[in-house]
């Protein structure tokens, strides 16, 4: 470890302290909140500390376990569509050259440009017609909306960089499109589709307008939750969901870290094969 | 006995006019080391993936032992291919990139690995199956990706510019090892190449591709003593036409009448001899004589470059550098056209 900071200049550890504090610092009070019984201005300290935030949103009356619960399968199921949907269309836009790619990729990255309010608004007329409004799916799907342009432009980036003629190879070789796939395209393109897919789920997870429109209050997901304790101005409680809330972002992004830095080797194994 | 058939066989790609493969029609016979020669882009290598099975023909046949195989997908075709890069899988070691192809036809372990030593002794590279393909040379690389094709035994094993990405030396060796494995494995091979030589060392036989079409199919030295037309004997080097005409054995042009070899076409109407056959200085009085003069000369390394005038015919000869020393431009010389290095095109 030693030898791996000893490299680092004046700047690059101010700009890294910078970094930590502007992630951990608003955490603090936070943290706090959620363990304080009582805790007045100008205090800088809590004055008594307590449990009782934390059992509450442990307890069976809490909507906090079903609504973390809620959250994570929302975000893994808009995770798993964005993949399915945004890897082939990764892939034609990173390999191939055909007319109006210009357009299909502006109309990816509209999403991005447009306000989702908008579109939502509009879309929760046609999901009410479908029977969509108010269930776990329409707010899967709606979730599409930010986290697809994601994952296809992820996608894209890595398919640019990868030469398919190693699958070609490997058939040539006696294997079957499905080993093709699983035994040479999968791991070119592994480290990209996990950095696609942590981004897509935390998309997902953070989502609030969306599924509140959507959901039109019958999906109950935890940043809901933890608008509705934030201005009921139950503080202690939104320090206890806002500590549960961060953990798989935070869990997510050193998985990611390692992906980025740890195995390197194969990032840079995706531009020779 | 042909081992692969190819029947007019066409391809047309999607959005393109022109075929980039135009009725090629070719019997590989077995066991035999087949060069597919032409420039670049003139649709080799879409022959190798037609037969291969990564493209699928226009119109046509591809026949393996005289049955189609046009149904059969690459994997279950019996002709494995070699690409230009290796394209080794980076995240596999040797071993495993060599044993993939076993492995995709779900075999024991063991067998595997026993089937990897072995091959890779063939290729020379014994005791690296742990090593990674990034800590390869480029030729031990290359070796790694015959190995992994060789393994499967293929009833046809398909090159694809194997060599072109080695340097010189390099090249030589491989083509060296290519030869002796091709005499121990007794595997059709068919290869593509666009370097003429490569091909005349290593093949039994050549087919000359020129856009699209095939133009010569023959032993090496007929392509270059023996070619088809002008466009062939041009492709192998050929710089010498004389226009005219074949009368009873002799070619009737305005530098007078030249004696031609008996197997000679007897109806054409072009005549080539190669540059490095014309003989200079000769006697006056021998069969097909003429004076000329010297226009240029260009030096080029290990041979010199005459261009001779000989009454208005234009003649190019090569010849090695002590012989032209004494030579200058300008300078008044008897050529001989040696009988037996004639040939008339149409």
């Amino acid at each position: 470890m030693k030898t791996r900071f000893q490299g680092l200049s004046g700047l690059s550890w101010l700009s890294l302290a910078l970094l930590i504090s502007w992630l951990i610092l608003p955490l603090i009070p936070l943290a706090l909140w959620s363990v304080s019984r009582s805790w007045f201005f100008p205090d800088i300290l809590p004055s008594s500390y307590s449990l009782r935030a934390w059992s509450y949103v442990f307890s069976t009356t809490s909507e906090v376990l079903p609504a973390l619960g809620q959250t994570a399968l929302i975000a893994l199921g808009a995770t798993c569509i964005s993949v399915i949907i945004g890897v082939p269309a990764g892939r034609a836009l990173g390999l191939y050259q055909f007319r109006g790619k210009a357009v299909i990729e502006i109309l990816i990255l509209a999403p991005m440009i447009v306000p989702g309010i908008a579109v939502a608004l509009g879309l929760h007329v046609v999901f009410l017609k479908l029977g969509l409004a108010g269930s776990a799916i329409g707010v899967m799907i709606v979730h599409l909306i930010p986290t697809l342009p994601y994952m296809v432009l992820v996608m894209s980036g890595v398919f640019s960089n990868y030469n398919p003629a190693a699958e070609a190879q490997a058939r040539s070789l006696g294997a079957s499109p499905l080993q093709a796939f699983y035994y040479v395209t999968l791991p070119a393109i592994l480290p990209g589709l996990m950095i696609g897919s942590l981004f897509t789920f935390l998309v997902s997870w953070s989502q609030y307008i969306l599924t509140l429109l959507i959901g039109g209050g019958r999906v109950v997901t935890l940043p809901l939750l933890l608008f509705n304790f934030a201005s009921a101005g139950r503080n202690d409680i939104t320090g206890a969901i806002s500590m549960i809330y961060i953990l798989p972002g935070v869990l997510l992004l050193l998985v990611a870290a390692r992906y980025l830095t740890g195995r390197n080797g194969n990032l840079e194994g995706m531009h020779r094969i | 006995m042909s081992d692969l058939a190819l029947e007019h066989l066409t391809k047309i790609y999607p959005g393109s006019e022109t075929p980039a493969v135009e009725g090629v029609s070719l019997n590989v016979e077995s066991g035999s080391l087949t060069a597919l020669l032409g420039p670049s882009a003139c649709g080799k290598s879409t022959i190798l993936k037609m037969i291969a099975g990564l493209l699928t023909p226009t119109s046509g046949d591809i026949r393996f032992a005289g049955s189609s195989v046009l149904k059969q997908p690459p994997q279950s075709r019996d002709a494995v291919m070699v690409f230009q890069d290796h394209l080794l899988f980076p995240y596999l070691t040797v071993g495993e990139n060599v044993g993939f192809g076993l492995k995709m036809r779900v075999q024991a372990k063991a067998k595997i690995n026993r089937a990897v030593g072995e091959i890779l002794e063939l290729v020379q590279l014994s005791g690296l199956e742990q090593r990674k393909p990034s800590e390869l040379s480029g030729g031990q690389q290359q070796r790694v990706a015959l190995a992994r094709a060789l393994i499967l035994r293929p009833r046809i094993l398909l090159l694809d510019e194997p060599f072109s990405n080695l340097d010189e030396s390099l090249r030589l060796e491989m083509q060296t090892l290519l030869k002796s494995l091709h005499a121990e494995m007794k595997t059709t091979m068919l290869f593509v190449t666009h370097d003429q030589e490569e091909a005349i060392t290593l093949a039994d036989k050549i087919a000359l591709l020129l856009s699209g079409r095939l133009r010569q199919y023959d032993i090496p030295q007929n392509l270059y003593n023996h070619p088809k037309d002008r466009e062939v004997a041009q492709f192998f080097g050929a710089r010498n036409f004389i226009s005219g005409r074949v009368e009873a054995g002799k070619f009737d042009c305005p530098l007078g009448q030249i004696v031609l070899p008996e197997n000679a076409p007897a109806d054409g109407r072009l005549l080539t001899i190669r540059p490095e056959n014309i003989v200079i200085g000769s006697n006056a009085s021998s069969d097909n004589s003429f004076p000329a003069t010297i226009a240029s000369k260009k030096f080029l390394g290990s041979q010199t470059r005459l261009e001779l005038d000989a009454t208005g015919q234009e003649l190019t000869v090569l010849l090695s550098p002590n012989i032209a020393e004494s030579l200058q431009a300008g300078t008044e010389i008897i050529i001989q056209l040696p009988r037996q290095s004639l040939w008339v095109l149409p």
